[in-house]
């Protein structure tokens, strides 16, 4: 029972901080329908940011947090603007290829500029360890999950109340109509790569704070895949169930089967769940059943 | 003085020419109306009109303003507003939150107080949701659906919060393409009923592209008729109708004359 409770508790820890990641994911593909395979870098490139502000520029946590901000909205402007504008109507195996390959140069750009060797970060949260009942999660587990819960709640009012928001979802429904509002579309695509960028470098500064970082930590970012399709790609509360989910799922495959089969359970069981659940209901729990009328 | 001028307008998609030298004027208040068979270029028009398509040459004149390069949202603010033939509402949201968010380029406080949904966003939002309450929804009497959500609603009601929503944006012009189609009788009559009402409450000046000429001789001041991309005839709806041009366009030649 102890062990049920520990890889529940940190299965759902873990989760939250990938439906901040998959957060990423969908606010971008929600407003303008493309599947941004860079997530995972741009969760990764946030992480160095915010190494380069606190570590090699020295400056307090909370600066350096603001740079994180400022850094990835800007990085997700610059690539929608230098490079997805320009491929509007293109069929979307060009797109997706496009976004796999700013993934690469992503990563690689990463190496050059801060080497492939391992860094961390200085301690950002006290170090003793949260003890619930007979539970123990380590702190920055813990931490994270505060962090990346508000940030979600905080990305979840703005898109139900906001002008701006209300404005981003009336161009993911209908980008015909949303222009015949007033509502500038291409202004909304944009502001829709900085937040999705946003969530995803805050979501990298979260797992690099817990595991250090390398230029190759966007692979991490390959696992809101199951998160993202199982909650349906298009769905704010969608992404945080699938976090979720998946998040206690991997724990559990982790803490119960790797010990029989001598490891790696842990990291197959998302795409097990990725695979059952595009045979079963494809367009996710949540998420918008497209209806062609024939 | 004309509230909407266009001034030899031509579009073509590579060597197909669908719009050639096409002039017209609107007056203010007037019902507009543009008809012709199936492929004549009615729609082209509207999208030259709202933006959405940029035409090869020729300008738009609206409110004393050449909007010809502006793009759709800046029209829009400006004043233009549109339905869609094939309806265009927001589809996960209520009838009133479509509705709002005609009103959305009227909202004037920024990103921050909006993102906060601070003082003067709130009041705004409560001022804006009383003058939708009284001045569109009672009008247009969808009082009982507000609170839906719009993809459950029946066809002919469907068109009616897309015409809601257009109101609520306090147009100068207001764009219908075909407001009645696939509508039944009844439903006809009653947005034939609300189109004129518009004119006569609101001083919209309104251009309605349609395929149901009963409807459209009944209430139009005006109908300028299209044919293969051409303006064949323009007048009153009785000039129109016995139209020598028209008849051909309509009905063809008689064989042996």
């Amino acid at each position: 029972m102890d062990i049920f409770l520990q890889l529940l508790v940190s299965g759902i820890a873990v989760g939250g901080i990938y439906a901040l990641i998959a957060l990423g994911f969908v606010l971008i593909y929600k407003a303008t329908s493309i599947i941004n395979f860079a997530t995972g870098e741009f969760m990764m490139i946030g992480a160095y940011i915010f190494y380069s502000a606190a570590v090699l520029a020295g400056w307090p946590p909370v600066p350096a947090f603001l740079v994180v901000l400022g850094g990835a909205a800007l990085l997700g402007m610059v690539v929608e603007f230098a490079i997805l504008r320009h491929m509007l109507g293109q069929p979307t195996i060009s797109i997706v290829m496009v976004t796999i390959g700013l993934s690469s140069i992503l990563t690689g750009l990463a190496e050059i500029i801060w080497s492939s060797d391992f860094k961390s970060f200085p301690p950002l949260f006290p170090r003793a360890p949260i003890i619930i009942g007979e539970v123990v999660i380590r702190s920055n587990l813990f931490w994270g999950f505060v962090v990346a819960m508000a940030v979600v709640v905080v990305f979840a009012l703005f898109f139900k109340y906001s002008k701006f928001g209300v404005a981003m979802r009336a161009t993911a429904g209908d980008q015909l109509a949303s222009y015949s509002m007033g509502i500038d579309v291409r202004v909304m695509f944009s502001v829709a790569w900085a937040f999705g960028a946003v969530a995803a470098a805050l979501g990298g500064l979260i797992i690099g704070n817990i595991g250090g970082i390398q230029p190759n930590l966007g692979h991490i970012g390959l696992k809101i895949f199951p998160v993202v399709i199982l909650g349906g790609l298009d769905s704010i509360g969608g992404a945080v169930l699938g976090g979720f989910i998946v998040g206690v799922v991997e724990n559990f495959a982790g803490g119960y089967l790797d010990p029989y089969v001598g490891g790696g359970v842990k990291d197959v069981a998302p795409f097990v769940i990725l695979v059952l659940i595009l045979l079963v209901r494809p367009y996710g729990l949540f998420g918008r059943e497209e209806i062609e009328r024939l | 003085m004309s509230i909407l001028a266009v001034e030899d307008l031509s579009l073509s998609f590579g060597g197909l020419q669908v719009l050639q030298e096409v002039s017209f004027s609107v007056a203010p208040g007037e019902i507009f109306a543009i008809i012709g068979p199936n492929g004549a270029g009615k729609t082209s028009i509207l999208n030259c009109l709202g933006g959405f398509y940029r035409q090869d040459r020729g300008r738009i004149i609206f409110d004393g303003q050449d909007i010809s390069t502006l793009t759709p949202d800046r029209r829009a603010a400006l004043g233009l507003a549109r339905t869609f033939q094939n309806i265009a509402l927001f589809r996960g949201m209520t009838v009133l939150d479509n509705i709002k968010l005609g009103a959305h380029h009227r909202l004037r406080s920024g990103l921050l107080a909006a993102a906060l949904y601070w003082g003067r966003a709130h009041r705004e939002e409560m001022a804006l949701r009383r003058e939708i309450e009284d001045e569109v929804i009672d009008f247009l009497e969808i009082e009982s659906i507000r609170k839906q959500p719009v993809g459950a609603l029946a066809y002919g009601l469907q068109k009616r919060v897309e015409l809601a929503r257009a109101l609520a944006m306090r147009p100068k012009v207001l764009l219908m393409d075909e407001p009645v189609a696939g509508m039944n009788a009844e439903e006809t009559e009653d947005m034939a009923r609300f189109i004129l009402d518009i004119q006569e409450e609101r001083e919209i000046t309104i251009i309605i592209i349609e395929h149901d000429l009963h409807m459209i001789m009944d209430i139009s001041d005006r109908i300028m008729v299209l044919n293969f991309g051409r303006r064949i005839a323009e007048g009153r709806p009785d000039e129109v109708r016995r139209h020598p041009e028209v008849i051909k366009a309509y009905i063809g030649e008689q064989k042996g004359g």
